[in-house]
């Protein structure tokens, strides 16, 4: 059984590979380039999967939630994503990496019976981003 | 060729999550404001998904009209506007969470829907917009 539950965070990004020089990646990331950065309203699905304890929970909401919080949320919300996450430092923040960063986040040292089966992030409601974890 | 088919369908219901084995500090602990003795409520989303063949004369996979009334007699008729925990069995003995009303929707709408090459996919049961689960019928 799997459970899925929704958090929001809002950060700043732009998207830019130095290596790539000006007008490349102009041409590459369009409007996303723009030097002064932008931001979105991300939505994130964390998805766990277990066996229901003798509780009725596969997962405890609070310890679920504490998890995203510390790990997540707090090192992202309201933040620019290419300067102040040290795990986006030497990425471009697309919502691809942003979901694989997100997903090394919290598989280290994950401490929940659940196992972490999916992580989906909505850069807006006509970009989004799944990552299934096998 | 499989065919998914999704049915989505809506109850409001209270109730309490707690245990009987858990005294009220670590039920408490334990579900939060959930736990609170005189109960709460949802709009509960539910997402019944068939999987089949699509019948090559109807070119359906299952009648719709049959697939709402299952869910509505077995699901929606007698959990809406309902008490959980008191009106309706086995969540006067199990406690009502998302895991455990979806396990019971299961339960109730399988043996109404599989037959010759249709089959219960999954259950999805929306307690709020920010979390549902997901049930296959796994053990």
């Amino acid at each position: 059984m799997k459970l899925t539950r929704r958090y929001r965070f809002a950060a700043s990004h732009r998207l830019d590979v130095p290596a790539l020089g000006a007008e490349e990646n102009r041409r590459l990331f369009g409007k996303c380039n723009n030097p002064y950065g932008h931001g979105h309203d991300y939505i994130l699905d964390v998805t766990v999967e277990g066996q229901p304890d003798e509780f009725g929970q596969i997962v405890s909401r609070e310890a679920m939630d504490s998890l995203v919080r510390e790990r997540i949320l707090q090192r992202l919300d309201h933040k620019n994503l290419n300067m102040d996450v040290a795990e986006l430092a030497r990425r471009v923040p697309t919502t691809e990496n942003l979901a694989q960063t997100i997903r090394e986040m919290l598989e280290t040292g994950w401490p929940l019976q659940a196992r972490l089966a999916k992580v989906r992030v909505a850069e807006t409601d006509r970009n989004i981003f799944e990552l299934e974890i096998g | 060729m499989a065919m998914l088919l999704t049915r989505k369908a809506e109850f409001c219901a209270s109730h309490v999550c707690s245990s009987p084995r858990l005294s009220e500090a670590e039920n408490r602990a334990l579900f939060g404001a959930a736990a609170n003795p005189n109960g709460h409520g949802h709009n509960y989303v539910l997402e019944v998904t068939i999987e089949g063949e699509t019948n090559p004369v109807t070119g359906m996979v299952f009648d719709l009209r049959e697939l709402k009334e299952v869910i509505q007699n077995e699901i929606v008729e007698p959990m809406d506007h309902r008490f959980l925990n008191r009106e309706v069995p086995p969540f006067d003995r199990v406690v009502p969470t998302t895991e455990n009303i979806a396990i019971e929707i299961w339960r109730r709408l399988q043996p109404r829907i599989d037959r010759a090459g249709v089959n219960l996919r999954n259950v999805r049961l929306y307690e709020t917009a920010d979390l549902y689960v997901d049930y296959g019928g796994e053990p």
